[in-house]
């Protein structure tokens, strides 16, 4: 259809394809009418340069912000992970961790989830796994008081990275909300500084994700995203809408549960496989045309065998 | 949110006040606010095409009744449309009259399956059973301790004798160790898989046969959006469950997941599960659901 040009299925299937992708309803009827108008004005008049031009928007949006990770130029550096019950907290921590000791780093985690069970024990493994030294209490533990030991430790240790992780919660729980800024609060006291508060956003997240952008940034300032299990089908389109509400940038994907499983936010490989399938259909649909004006020359040819 | 869908479509309906049935063009304009409502529920938009269709065929035509408006009229063919796909009633475990009797648990990485084991093993216990749980993740960091955890706090053995390797080996010897405590029932908790991972996929298949499971229960994470559809298919045709659990009911997700998952698989939704802690699990409410889906 796409291909066929600016037809009313073909917006209806460019709108289909960022719904389906999870950016919503409300960023989605925005995107395609400013789309629409832009085609317009630049008199575009088939799918595929509607396509590009909405491509080229996205990349606009997305690619201009800062998506570098915040470190101090002395001292210890300090990010703290927050979002809701299961996305990659903890995992993404021990992800960045090799990252970082594998760069001949001094990294610190503090297990400052002592709610969930053996929370402590799995960042303990990643601990391990990375290299990384970790700061625990028993479970029920205060977790700004273990944010704070957590502190002391890595700059008692001289380490150039502390990395604070933290329970799952949902956003509409006000005491957990209020624990989570109490962390915050504990740590930019005695720290004097907070370098990343990074949300991380499940993938398959549909549109409760824009919520907890919203919280969570009214909880904690959060200064980042860091959208995981990319290597999965889902598209991760919410980040498009929470972009765009509240200014977030992307910093980081995460593409699987292995330790290398991190990677930057490549914000054109995202866009093109935000329209992989309409991209497909248009290959698609281009190769039908070409396949029918074969078959079209073979009937002229066979026609011109009969009548020589 | 209170009656958010009902304002709009009565403002739809304002136009159209005093008619006796419903014209077309009035039912045409109240589906557009019905599909929008879907859509921010996050009802997977093919799912949202057939079942506004549906809608449309039930609606053209029908009599307005005297109590209702015509935006009431269209909302009561709407819940009742959501109702069926959801499920009449709650349907519970059926567990059979096998010993012991298997419930496997299967869904995507972090939806919260050993959560539910849990909770499971809490319900059936309070239930006069003798569950044995048993850790077949041997993938994610620390998942046989999280399982170890949690049938301690209950007070319900946990078959875990090894953190790494196979899981199906695991699966299989569980039931001969159910035997041996006298457990009537066993709950096997799965790592977490994408639908894409087809090794894994093939695995969650090896363990099913290897348990032979009464129920094998998806658990699906209240918050997703438009991929439910993809991944509900796909745990169904690698391990054909029986039921679906919908997990962290307890935030302000709208879940409409639970009617993509319903209409695409047609399997029941049967609990609800509504916090972290092992209590905090319910039989799923079809009516409720539908309310909260159209965000009413
Ligand atoms: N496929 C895939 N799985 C991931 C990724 N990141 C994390 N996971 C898995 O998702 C599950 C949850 O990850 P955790 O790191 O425990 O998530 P969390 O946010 O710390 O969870 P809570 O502390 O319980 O809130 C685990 O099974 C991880 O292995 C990813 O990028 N891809
Ligand atoms: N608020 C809330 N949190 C839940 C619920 N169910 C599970 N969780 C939390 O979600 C996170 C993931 O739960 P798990 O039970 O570990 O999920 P899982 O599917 O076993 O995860 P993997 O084994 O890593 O694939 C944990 O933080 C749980 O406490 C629920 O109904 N409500
Ligand atoms: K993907
Ligand atoms: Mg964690
Ligand atoms: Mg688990």
């Amino acid at each position: 259809i796409f291909s066929s040009g600016l037809t009313e299925e073909a917006w209806e299937e460019l709108e289909e394809s960022l719904i389906a992708a999870d950016v919503g309803v409300d960023a989605t009827l925005e995107l395609v009418e400013g789309l629409r108008a832009r085609v317009k004005e630049q008199g575009i008049t088939d799918g595929a340069g509607a396509l590009a031009l909405l491509k080229e928007v996205l990349r606009l949006e997305l690619g201009t912000a800062d998506r570098t990770m915040a470190r101090r130029p002395e001292g210890t550096t300090v990010w703290l992970f927050t979002g809701v019950n299961g996305t990659g907290k903890t995992t993404s921590i021990g992800k960045l961790a090799k990252r970082h000791v594998d760069a001949g780093e001094k990294v610190v985690l503090a297990a400052a989830d002592t709610f969930r069970a053996a929370a402590s024990e799995q960042l303990e493994i990643w601990g391990e796994r990375s290299g990384a030294r970790v700061i625990r209490q028993d479970e029920g533990a205060d977790p700004a008081a273990v944010a704070f030991d957590g502190w002391k430790a890595a700059t008692a240790a001289n380490a150039d990275l502390l990395m604070i992780d933290t329970a799952g919660r949902l956003q509409n729980k006000k005491e957990l909300m209020a624990e989570l800024t109490k962390v915050k609060k504990v740590v930019v006291r005695e720290a004097e500084h907070l370098d990343e508060v990074l949300l991380v956003i499940d993938a398959t997240t549909g549109q409760n994700g824009l919520s907890q952008a919203k919280a969570f940034t009214e909880a904690v300032e959060v200064t980042g995203v860091v959208l995981t299990k990319l290597d999965g089908t889902a598209k991760g389109g919410i980040v498009i809408a929470i972009q765009r509400a509240l200014g977030l940038p992307v910093k980081l994907v995460g593409l699987g549960e292995g330790i290398e499983d991190l990677a930057e936010f490549d914000p054109d490989a995202f866009i093109d496989a935000l329209f992989a399938e309409v991209v497909q259909d248009v290959e698609l649909e281009d190769f039908d045309a070409e396949l029918a004006e074969l078959v079209a020359d073979q009937q002229d040819d066979q026609q011109g065998d009969g009548t020589a | 949110m209170f009656n958010a869908l009902q304002e709009r479509l009565d403002a739809v309906f304002d136009r159209f006040r005093g008619s006796k049935t419903l014209t077309e063009e009035q039912v045409g304009e109240g589906l557009r606010e019905i599909r929008l409502a879907l859509l921010e529920a996050d009802v997977n938009f093919k799912v949202v095409k057939t079942f506004v269709g549906r809608i449309r065929e039930r609606s053209i035509g029908a009599e307005v009744s005297e109590a209702l408006n015509p935006g009431q009229q269209i909302i009561k063919i709407v819940n009742e449309e959501l109702v069926t796909i959801l499920g009449e009633q709650s349907a519970p475990l059926d567990l059979g009259s096998a010993s012991p009797a298997v419930i496997m648990m299967a869904g995507l990485q972090g939806a919260g399956k050993t959560t539910a084991s849990g909770k499971l093993a809490k319900l059936l216990k309070s239930k006069g059973r003798q569950p044995l749980l048993v850790a077949c993740d041997l993938q994610r960091p620390a998942a046989v301790k999280q399982l170890k955890v949690l049938g301690e706090r209950i007070d319900v053995p946990v078959y875990a004798p090894k953190l790494e390797g196979d899981p199906v080996e695991v699966a299989q010897n569980a039931i001969a160790e159910a035997k041996r405590l006298n457990c009537g029932v066993v709950i096997v908790d799965t790592a977490g898989r994408t639908n894409v991972d087809e090794e894994m996929m093939q695995q969650a298949a090896d363990i099913k046969a290897a348990v032979n499971p009464v129920e094998t229960l998806f658990v699906i994470d209240a918050m997703i959006g438009q991929e439910a559809v993809n991944v509900a298919k796909a745990f169904q045709e690698a391990v054909d469950f029986t039921g679906v659990i919908l997990s962290k009911l307890d935030g302000d997700a709208r879940g409409g997941a639970a009617l993509s998952v319903a209409e695409v698989t047609g399997r029941p939704i049967k609990f609800a599960s509504v916090g972290e802690k092992l209590d905090e699990f319910e039989a799923f409410h079809p009516d409720r659901m539908a309310g909260r889906i159209l965000g009413m």
